[in-house]
């Protein structure tokens, strides 16, 4: 008999689309991106001075960084550069998508480099020629020389939904638009915007997150007393660490949390 | 019908004229451009005297630095420090890439597989430390692999006391990977998801294996996902400076570290300038043969944004 060797010899029913053990790695992979998040929130109701030492549940620390000058001046300058950032890079990217639009291809080359290359060039290497150009021409560390980068790296991330966005529209409005009379104005008012609203609001949060959680290019481009949180933390990491920085970064964690659900609840909802 | 009228109705819907796009393009070339540029001049030049900044001299030697040591006698000889800082860069970047995609190319086929709802869970779950600031993740990962953490206290229960993860070059890969699996993750997954099951199936019918079907169908057909998993990865990963600043212990272990102390500590912005200038070139090479590998193995050009 030559058939036996190729006969099943169990026969049980398997789902075809799981993979033996892939189960168990997808678990293990997120039991990996959870632990170290979960374990600094814990350690964050720490009341010992060590953050790596637990003593007892406490909410000492959060009242530590709640009542921490230092922590509430680095929070406001980050604030304040991730709102100037948001704003001046969302526009920023409103008009190149719009207007690269019509223009020819090598004419774009250049100016997509420009916008691509937060996303390829490190980011320590932007940081550090900013630091060069900006010291050449005198324009003082700090808030501004902050804001300029951060808006000029935030650029690609606020364009990418919008570009998206636009790829997808559908050209009977502006052909309807166009019949009606309507200037390029009135449909850029009118149609275009309206239309690329949610898009908008998208790439505006991804520019809030990518620039409130900066650290490289602000850790070289802060002046003195312009220390931004992310910096200010670094700072609390590289000397004692005390579970302030667990409260701090168990806050932060929480904002993103937020953020995360509320524009995955605006984007069910608009569905 | 009017010219401008026949133009709307040819073009692609939203545009507008060309000089809208102005505004961005001046302010990205103050805001990206002039850096670049200041930072190849300045690789050129004499590092200053005193204090910060270059003496307006050309010099190449911060690029004969890179190789070359001056010993204080005169004398001159190889010098394979900042080959080393390259090589690790290299291949911290590499072996990250490899256990990322590792990792990644079963939880995205997982995930691909589940129903609806529990799908979108597990994708906001992946999505999510996206949103979470590298520096704090980081600093999670650290208080996990510390000496005092759950993982030292685990090694010394069992007698390894000696054994020490932070400040290892160990401490760093496990900083990289962790930090960017869900860069990982993430594109494997979009390209799963779109993978017809039905192929699968197909191939059982005609008598594959499990790891059969796995190679010669899923693997080939997530390979796009795959491919710009590995920019996302590698690309930041050859440029990151927390991991290795923050758990390897060591100041002059990657590229970035190095950056970082000749602009700060040792104050020698040429030299700082010329890594930065290589690290530049390395980089645009690797877009440029994953761009190449993208376009063999699936047609499609490989775009970054």
């Amino acid at each position: 008999m030559t058939t036996s060797h190729t006969a099943p010899k169990r026969r049980r029913l398997v789902n075809l689309r799981n993979f033996p053990s892939f189960t168990a790695v997808s678990w293990g992979v997120l039991f990996f991106l959870y632990i170290p998040l979960a374990y600094v929130l814990f350690y964050s109701f720490n009341s010992s001075r060590i953050a790596t030492i637990w003593q007892s549940f406490s909410l000492h620390w959060y009242s530590v960084t709640f009542h921490d000058p230092d922590i509430q001046r680095a929070l406001s300058n980050s604030i304040k550069i991730a709102i100037g950032a948001t704003i001046f890079s969302t526009f920023f990217a409103v008009i190149a998508a719009l207007g690269l639009l019509r223009m020819k291809r090598a004419g774009s080359a250049f100016a997509w480099a420009l916008i691509g290359a937060p996303l390829l060039i490190a980011e320590i290497v932007l940081a550090v020629g900013t630091l060069a150009f900006f010291r050449a021409v005198n324009i003082p560390l700090g808030l501004v020389a902050m804001t300029i980068a951060h808006t000029a790296f935030c650029i690609p991330f606020a364009l990418i939904p919008i570009r998206a966005r636009l790829g997808q529209l559908d050209n009977a409005p502006f052909e309807a638009a166009a019949d009606l009379g309507a200037n390029e104005v009135q449909i850029l008012r009118r149609i275009t915007l309206p239309l690329l609203a949610p898009a908008i609001i998208s790439g505006a949060l991804l520019a809030f997150a990518i620039s409130i959680d900066d650290f490289i290019t602000s850790f070289f481009l802060s002046g003195p007393g312009s220390t931004t949180l992310p910096v200010f933390i670094f700072g609390m990491i590289r000397s004692t660490v005390t579970p302030e920085v667990d409260a701090i970064s168990s806050l932060l964690l929480l904002f993103s949390g937020v953020v995360l659900i509320s524009s995955y609840v605006l984007n069910r909802r608009r569905r | 019908m009017s010219k401008k009228h026949v133009k709307q109705l040819e073009g692609r819907p939203g545009q507008t004229s060309p000089l809208l796009a102005l505004p961005t393009v001046i302010f990205l070339t103050i805001g990206i451009g002039i850096p670049i540029l200041v930072t190849i001049i300045y690789s050129f030049l004499d590092r200053a005297e005193i204090g910060m900044g270059v003496k307006w001299h050309f010099n190449p030697t911060s690029y004969k630095s890179l190789f070359i040591i001056e010993n204080l006698d005169g004398t001159t000889g190889f010098d394979s420090r900042w080959i080393k800082v390259l090589w690790n860069s290299f291949l911290y970047s590499g072996i990250t890439t490899i256990v990322t995609a590792i990792f990644s190319i079963p939880i995205a086929m997982w995930i691909a597989t589940r129903d609806e709802n529990k799908r979108n869970i597990l994708l906001a779950a992946v999505t999510l430390p996206f949103w979470i600031s590298i520096l704090i993740r980081t600093y999670g990962i650290r208080q996990i692999i510390d000496d005092n953490g759950p993982i030292g206290t685990i090694m010394h229960k069992l007698g390894y006391a000696h054994y020490h993860i932070i400040y290892t070059p160990t401490a760093t890969l496990i900083g990289l990977v962790y930090v960017f699996l869900p860069f990982m993750i993430l594109p494997i997954y979009s390209s799963a998801e779109r993978f017809d099951f039905r192929m699968a199936e197909a191939a059982y019918d005609l008598g594959a294996r499990r790891w059969t079907v796995l190679r010669r169908i899923v693997l080939p057909s997530i390979r796009p996902g795959i491919i710009a998993g590995i920019a996302l990865v590698f690309i930041p990963a050859l440029g990151s400076f927390l991991q290795s600043d923050m758990l390897g212990g060591g100041k002059t272990n990657m590229i970035a570290n190095v950056i970082a102390l000749n602009f700060g500590q040792a104050r020698n912005w040429p030299f700082g300038c010329a890594l930065s200038v290589l690290l530049i070139a390395l980089t645009l090479g690797f877009v440029k043969l994953i761009q190449w590998i993208g376009k063999k193995s699936t047609g499609e050009k490989v775009s970054f944004i």
